[in-house]
């Protein structure tokens, strides 16, 4: 059974996918709440997976409580916290679930988190991870070499960050998770759109966005605060001064934020080799329908 | 080299409280190249701990020594007087030497004066690098000679994360992202194959995840 996003994607049509951070407890009414905001307007959700390494509560999990809300997950998982046994026990159980799209990723250091006295794992980095879960799809086999009782059907992401360095290798690195399995890529959000599509030309000089599609990261600024904590404080982020120099020459800053979410979209659709965009409005996720509705993007597709 | 850090002061002082005669033994080492468990240091140590008792009102009965080479048993024969008339020994030699000390002379008790930090090379007076894991499978020749399970933060086969920028690691800038150094290379040198190759997860077998591990050799055995 295809998930939805891999319908969406297959049927040609612009994609939309959103982000859920877990609560910092068990409320599962917080995980309902905002996925009540998103239903409808995207066409899967991803469930981070203890992002900038806080604790949090299990994507998996909160997966299944989307799920069950009838919105399709996306679970994120990383290699910091989980050797390759745990990992692929996982990956049987989010399946079992009911789970279809698994998005692999490397995982902040636990440094950043709050548990930096942490050992961090990464058993398995995020290439291995890809190439794992492909292993147990296409050869219903475990890394070790074990053969899984039955068959699994999963779609495998990816993500990509172009605003990393080397800049030269950013288009290389995608090249190699598409060759180790990656189904479709979601990247880092996109705030310095030159760079971004610098990236994109050295994407489509190497093919690679015929081989795999590609959701163009976006983070609606909320507030001047937010841009400038970005740009200092998250790693592997270009937050371009003009951004900011916009958002504070502006009235309303919510507002300013939602027209550059919205502008960057439209720019994005006009991009080829661009299959769809990831809205990441983790802490703002009200804003999520204004932002798809007035970027054209609905009604989104449904299958039946 | 193996690089050690001396453990503070008061933490050696608090752990010899209960004993009269103390033994400072250092060794002629890698501590003594990395500055932190050589004679000079050892006699440092054992002025200090005197004086703090001293000033405690517990005078100690404190000697220094440093042998050779402390782990291995024939180097520590050199200074069985002196640890036989201590009740205690504090060894500023690494982990490995604490040990064989704890092995040779198991009827005392040696106490570790130093912090084992890693194996790595002065990459300048006063700053040490660490750059090796003792994985037990090298991997060099496939990273230009820069390794990625020492070096990268996450130890990662495949990199750089998408933390890198600026040729730093996300985790520090004062730290350098050893996959920018390992591209860099491979660009300077037109490996780009070599970049674009999916390598399988590790084996970490070879390394500590498989067990404490043991070497025996046939050839050398007598």
């Amino acid at each position: 059974m295809k998930s939805n996003l891999q319908k969406v994607l297959a049927s040609g049509a612009f994609a939309v996918t959103g982000e859920l951070g877990p609560p910092k407890s068990a409320e599962r009414e917080k995980i309902e709440h905002h996925a009540k905001i998103l239903k409808g307007y995207v066409d899967a959700v991803n469930l981070t997976d203890n992002q900038t390494a806080i604790v949090r509560a299990s994507s998996i999990a909160c997966g299944k409580i989307v799920l069950d809300m009838g919105l399709e997950p996306n679970i994120q998982i990383t290699c910091r916290d989980r050797n390759r046994i745990g990992i692929q026990s996982d990956v049987l159980g989010a399946v079992a679930l009911g789970i279809k799209n698994i998005l692999c990723i490397q995982g902040d250091h636990a440094s950043f988190g709050n548990e930096p006295q942490a050992k961090n794992v990464n058993d398995l980095d995020s290439i291995n991870l890809i190439a794992t879960l492909k292993k147990m799809r296409d050869e219903q086999t475990l890394l070790g070499g074990d053969k899984l009782e039955a068959p699994i059907d999963i779609f495998i992401g990816a993500v990509a960050n172009p605003f990393a360095d080397p800049f030269e290798y950013r288009a290389y690195r995608l090249a190699q998770k598409v060759a180790a399995g990656a189904d479709f890529i979601q990247t880092q959000a996109i705030f310095d759109m030159e760079r971004f599509e610098r990236w994109m030309e050295k994407v489509r000089e190497l093919g690679l966005h015929k081989k795999v599609p590609i959701l163009a990261g976006i983070i609606p600024l909320k507030s001047v605060g937010a841009a400038r904590y970005m740009k200092n404080n998250v790693s592997g982020m270009i937050v371009p001064d003009h951004i900011i120099d916009r958002l504070k020459a502006a009235p309303d800053k919510k507002e300013e934020g939602v027209k550059i979410a919205v502008e960057m979209i439209q720019h994005l659709k006009t991009i080829e080799g661009v299959a769809g965009v990831h809205i990441m409005a983790v802490a703002w996720e009200e804003i999520v329908p204004e932002i798809v509705e007035r970027a054209g993007l609905l009604p989104r597709p449904q299958f039946a | 080299m193996i690089v050690a850090q001396r453990k503070p002061l008061a933490e050696i002082i608090k752990a010899v409280e209960p004993f009269e005669k103390i033994l400072v033994l250092g060794c002629g080492e890698c501590v003594t190249v990395c500055m932190a468990g050589g004679d000079k240091e050892a006699r440092e140590t054992a002025l200090a701990l005197s004086l703090a008792r001293k000033k405690a009102g517990k005078p100690v009965q404190v000697k220094s020594h440093t042998v050779e080479r402390q782990c291995e048993f024939e180097y520590l024969e050199a200074a069985r007087k002196l640890v036989e008339e201590a009740d205690v020994v504090v060894s500023l030699a690494c982990g490995v030497g604490v040990q064989t000390m704890n092995i040779h002379y198991a009827e005392k008790q040696t106490l570790p004066g130093l912090n084992t930090t890693f194996m790595g090379y002065p990459a300048e007076q006063g700053v040490w690098l660490e750059n090796c894991l003792g994985c037990g499978n090298c991997v060099l020749e496939e990273t230009m000679g820069i390794c990625p399970i020492a070096r990268c933060s996450k130890s990662m086969l495949n990199g750089p994360c998408g933390g890198s920028q600026d040729g730093k690691c996300e985790v520090s800038k004062d730290l350098d992202c050893a996959w920018h150094l390992i591209v860099e290379r491979m660009m300077k040198f037109n490996k780009l194959d070599a970049l674009m190759e999916v390598k399988p997860p590790k084996d970490w077998s070879t390394s500590h995840h498989g067990g404490p591990r043991k070497m025996i050799r046939e050839d050398v055995k007598l």
